[in-house]
């Protein structure tokens, strides 16, 4: 046998990691990209560089899918343990990883649009105090930022081995991995900057908080097991060869911590409190990449911990986890919906309803068998789905400066050059030195601002609308499929667990209301009163409202969106199966 | 059988491919033409269903009318036990004839309702056409998953109908309130949906009604479980169809609606309620509907007076045809629980009467408001129209007198089966929802002297009578109420058998059929 001492050069079949190494890879070459590449040209550089290491990434999802060690061998357990388990290639990791990729392409697409009017959502010097002479100059210089792309692939890098480790502490790292640069982009909003740097402050605190309470929880459950490996503190678990005897207060207490910074990664209440702040503050793209694809990350490493860890307790201790979850599944459900009911900011809204869904997700995890894994990882999918769109569709209404009327011109004519400058009202943005009137502004997200958006742009209202009806449960979408899997995964522990199943169905109902009050504003409430400011309003819409066209971007993203939703709604069976296989999950 | 034409799947196509017909008429070059061009079409659409309906008919089997016929079963998605599964019975076979048969004339009647606008008339028109797929694909689903996808996806259709069509201010409000009232109660239905199949057989057609029928039958879930689940399933049907005291959504829809829309929601899309509790709530659950049995009853005939007295007070001509409904619906939900095969027809048959009665009713109610220069829906702004405008007052009159079951008109054959039947069953029940028939007659007959008899006020004078497009709808609807009136025996026929099959289904669970003597099914038609 080999000495203690010596060092073993570890095997490392790096075969399994490459989904992992092409995104991560892709990031760092992204930074050299901002250092070497001319300022023109890197924007398309970063766009092709981001994409294709998404796009490579999922490829190889897809080929190691196929893989037969993954899918596990005749008479052996499904999937593969890397460096000792600190990454675990098995169908479920690869299931989420997959999805993850998938929603960061749509995601990605959205931050790369730039509309109509030339600017993405960006701060052109994210480093430049607000209000200073000096941020007013690298804007009118028309300077663009472009190192969002690496962050979004490092963000995506972490996203990937959060739920794909057996390892606590790896999955502490990937926590950061991911959130650090979740972090600085949620403060790069172009405009009202303050909010949105008090958004990533406020994140960065309360996740910082997180991580605190995450990783102290691991030194509980190191303490208990003598490992940070899962497989090991299951069999400690299992054995009962711990010193500190069964199972008791201290894994207990353990697991709770850990799961409680995860918890706040999925924006489970009471760890919600950032959601409405972030999801507001943060550049729209981003918030929609940050809801889709965090949540789904999360709630796969979620998994993994509470069913490794949950199925070496005892049943009496596993009670006591699932009454823990049973509370926060509850409070989540019902804070989500009923806060959401009086949001007037169609962000907030939307965060709001993320909440209600992770508690929706929850239910399906409570239930605690092979369904909930199938239930989770549709549900995810479909959401993301969902969110990514809606918040597609956020990024291109924007509220417009009030005309200036030039003095010196005559009425009449003043009329007929409005009519004609509303059409190319974008086009005239980027102008360096143009007057501060009839540019297009920030996104108009109060939800007065979206009446009428049904008559001025029904194919965008139209799928807003169904988004919506897929966040709500509307049969024929996604999330109608999703919410039933993850109901009936609940049902499926048996028990009371048809109370939580009817908790989930009535606020359910609620959460319907606020999403059909959108639909309510967008179609049937009439936005234009010409006659209350004596600025024409654009096509229906309210008086400094108007839509920005896609530069095909982000209509790219809202046609997959929208195709996805409709097909999962009403053909989910090959997904369905899909999502079966992911069942497969080694420890 | 695998050869056969599938019927029922070309009747839930078309009216979709009539609907995506009807919106490309925008692209259409010659934009005058475009309100006659989207007329056209979605009239077109419409006939040709019903000829497919007629095609259907020849292919149903009456002598068996109580076994589901033109079956079409394809998985799903069989991963969670759901089929594509259609199938009719007697009873469904006639609500999809009259979902059918309702759509022409509603296209009719909306010729004119958004004036000159093609947009808007397209939009609306798709709509129905839409919502006719739907309907009849709930009518004929054999899959309870499958039946409850429809069943909510119906509530879009309708939402925009009444909220983007109606008329007043007002309409927004009940379009939010018909859907959040529909959603509540499909939702806790959906968590029944979901509770079943884990009390069904399982395995890839676990939805299948059948399938859960007989497992069901078989193997009862446990007694408190059985409750539940009838109740998710019975309140999202209660409210559907709708019953004492969750009926408040209807006045404030059909109030706000459009008439052809308030025709179609409460002439079709409510019976999906009664039709639910008739097909799914008693085979499903029958120990648990003999349990909840006496507090339905005692709701149903509470909805029977309130719906009728509420009627006799209201100002608003069409939420007093609503509130007449909620009284209809009284009788139906009344029928169906009073355990008697004679009631449990009846109750089958009142679905299709009461679709055809309340139709006319709208329709016409319709085309009396659209005369009115200000389009009031308020009784006391007309009078004495009789002279004035007598086709309409005399359609009206029809259309009234069988909401009052006036023999020789369909509604009383259905209704005196309901009474005679529940009277086998509950006396008192049977009593006291008698009472209802006399209230029936004041509402009618006072609405009738309020509107069309007296002075006429001023400005109503010149009102033009109904026109040959107006008359074929008021016709088509009256002959309707008078041949099923003076020859229901066809359509007795279709009913009788399904109404046995469900008694068989309830005397599992021991309970008799005190009607089973009482010979009034053959005869009752022709001495009327």
């Amino acid at each position: 046998m080999t000495p203690d001492t010596a060092f073993v050069a570890p095997v490392i079949e790096w075969a399994y990691l490459v989904p992992v190494l092409v995104v991560l890879g892709a990031g760092v070459i992204g930074v050299l990209v901002e250092a070497f590449v001319p300022d023109r040209a890197r924007r398309p550089v970063q766009i092709v560089l981001g994409l294709g290491a998404l796009l490579g990434g999922l490829a190889a999802v897809v080929v190691l899918w196929g893989d037969e060690r993954v899918q596990g061998l005749p008479n052996e357990v499904p999937g593969v343990r890397i460096l000792g388990g600190s990454m675990v290639v098995d169908p479920f990791a690869l299931a989420v990883q997959g999805i993850v990729l998938l929603l960061a392409v749509l995601g990605l697409l959205v931050v790369a649009d730039r509309t109509s009017t030339g600017q993405d959502a960006f701060a052109p010097t994210a480093a430049a105090v607000p209000g200073t002479p000096y941020e007013d100059l690298a804007r009118r210089r028309g300077v663009q930022q472009t190192e969002v792309y690496p962050l979004v692939l490092f963000a995506v890098g972490g996203m990937m081995i959060f739920p794909a480790t057996g390892n606590l502490l790896v999955m502490f790292v990937a926590l950061e991995v991911l959130s650090l640069p979740l972090y600085v982009l949620s403060a790069m909003a172009r405009r009202r900057r303050l909010l949105s740097q008090e958004a990533s402050f406020k994140y960065f605190l309360l996740g910082a908080f997180a991580s605190a309470l995450f990783i102290f929880g691991v030194a509980l459950l190191y303490g208990y097991a003598g490992s940070v490996d899962l497989a090991r503190i299951f069999e400690a678990l299992v054995s009962g060869t711990s010193p500190f005897g069964p199972p008791g207060a201290m894994v207990l207490t353990g697991l709770f911590l850990v799961l409680a910074g995860l918890l706040f990664k999925i924006g489970a209440v009471p760890f919600h409190a950032w959601t409405p702040d972030v999801y507001q503050g943060a550049p729209t793209p981003i918030t929609g990449f940050m809801a889709a694809c965090t949540k789904a990350a999360a709630f796969g490493a979620l998994l993994r911990v509470l069913y490794v860890v949950g199925s070496g307790l005892p049943q009496e201790q596993l009670d006591h986890v699932l009454v823990g979850l049973w509370v926060v599944a509850i409070a989540t459900m019902v804070v989500g919906t009923v806060v959401g009911v009086v949001q007037t900011d169609i962000k907030r809204l939307l965060a709001y309803s993320s909440i209600a869904h992770a508690g929706f997700l929850l239910v399906g995890v409570i239930g605690f068998n092979a369904l909930s894994i199938r239930a989770t990882v549709f549900y995810l999918l479909a959401y993301g789905l969902a969110t990514i769109g809606a918040f597609a569709v956020v990024t291109l209404v924007r509220e417009r400066a009030p005309r200036r009327e030039p003095v010196a011109v005559a009425v009449g004519t003043a009329g007929a050059a409005d009519a004609g400058s509303t059409a190319g009202a974008g086009s005239t943005a980027g102008v360096e030195g143009a007057p501060e009137s009839d540019v297009v502004l920030g996104e108009a997200t109060h939800l007065v601002e979206w009446a009428g958006l049904g008559k001025r742009s029904p194919w965008l209202a139209g799928a807003f609308s169904l988004f919506l009806l897929s966040m709500a449960g509307i049969p024929l979408t996604a999330g109608f499929i999703g919410k039933f899997t993850a109901f009936q995964a609940a049902i499926g522990g048996g028990g009371w667990m048809w109370v939580l199943v009817v908790i989930g169905v009535l606020t359910s109902a609620v959460a319907v209301f606020f999403y059909v009050r959108i639909i309510v504003l967008m179609f049937f409430t009439p936005g234009g009163r010409p006659e209350a400011t004596g600025d024409e309003p654009d096509g229906g819409l309210a008086p400094g409202v108007t839509v920005v066209r896609s530069q095909g971007f982000t209509t790219v993203a809202l046609v997959l969106c929208v195709v996805g939703v409709v097909a999962l709604g009403v053909f989910p069976s090959p997904v369905l199966d899909l999502a079966l296989e992911a069942v497969k999950f080694r420890p | 059988m695998s050869t056969q034409i599938p019927w029922l799947t070309l009747l839930v196509a078309w009216p979709l491919v009539g609907a995506a017909a009807v919106w490309l008429t925008t692209l259409l070059p010659v934009r005058t033409t475009g309100v006659r061009a989207v007329r056209g079409v979605a009239l077109g659409a419409s006939l040709v269903q019903v000829a497919l309906l007629v095609a259907a008919f020849t292919a149903f089997d009456t002598s068996t009318a109580g076994t589901h016929q033109l079956v079409e079963t394809y998985p799903w998605i069989p991963q969670l036990g759901v089929s594509y599964a259609l199938g009719v019975d007697g009873v469904a076979l006639l609500l999809v004839a009259l979902s059918v048969v309702l759509v022409p004339l509603v296209i009719l009647a909306a010729w004119r309702e958004q004036g000159e606008d093609a947009r808007k008339l397209r939009h609306y028109l798709a709509l129905v056409l839409v919502l006719e797929a739907l309907m009849v694909a709930v009518f004929a689903a054999r899959d309870v998953f499958f039946f409850y996808v429809v069943f909510e996806a119906m509530l879009v259709p309708v939402y925009f109908m009444i909220g983007g069509f109606g008329g007043g201010a007002q309409r927004r409000y009940a379009a939010v309130k018909f859907l959040l009232f529909s959603l509540a109660g499909g939702l806790i239905m959906l968590a029944a949906v979901v509770g079943l199949y884990f009390w069904g057989p399982g395995g890839e057609q676990a939805y299948l009604t059948d399938n859960l029928v007989a497992s069901l039958a078989a193997q009862p879930a446990d007694p408190v479980a059985e409750r539940l689940l009838f109740l998710g399933f019975f309140l999202a049907f209660a409210i559907k169809a709708p019953l004492f005291p969750v009926h408040t959504w209807l006045p404030d829809a059909a109030q706000h609606a459009p008439a052809g829309t308030s025709t179609l929601l409460v002439g079709v899309l409510d019976k999906v309620g009664t039709f639910g509790m008739l097909t799914l709530c008693l085979p499903l659950f029958p120990e648990a509907s003999r349990w909840a049995a006496p507090a339905i009853v005692v709701l149903a005939v509470v909805s029977i007076l309130y719906g009728a007295l509420m009627a006799i007070g209201q100002s608003d001509i069409m939420r007093l045809i609503a509130y007449t409904s909620v009284s209809h619906f009284g009788f139906i939900v009344l029928g169906i629980f009073a355990f008697t095969s004679l009631s449990i027809s009846g109750s089958s048959l009142y679905m299709v009467n009461h679709g055809i009665s309340t139709g006319a009713l709208f329709l016409i109610a319709g085309f009396l408001v659209a005369r009115h220069p200000q389009r009031s829906q308020r009784v006391e702004d007309y009078g004495g129209l009789q002279r004035v405008t007598p086709v309409l007052a005399g359609t009206f009159l029809v259309a009234g007198l069988s909401a009052l079951s006036l023999p020789g008109l369909s509604t009383f054959v259905s209704e005196i089966m309901v009474l005679v039947g529940t009277f086998a069953a509950s006396r008192p029940a049977a009593l006291v929802a008698a009472l209802g028939v006399v209230l029936a007659a004041l509402y009618v007959l006072l609405t009738y002297q309020r509107v069309f008899t007296g002075p006429v006020p001023t400005g109503l004078e010149a009102l033009p009578d109904l026109g040959a497009r107006e008359k074929w709808v008021a016709g088509v609807l009256v002959a309707g109420l008078l041949v099923l009136g003076f020859y229901p025996a066809p359509a007795l026929e279709l009913v009788r058998e399904p109404a046995e099959v469900t008694m068989t289904t309830l005397g599992a669970v021991g309970i008799t059929d005190p009607s089973a003597d009482i010979e009034l099914l053959a005869g009752e038609g022709s001495d009327s």
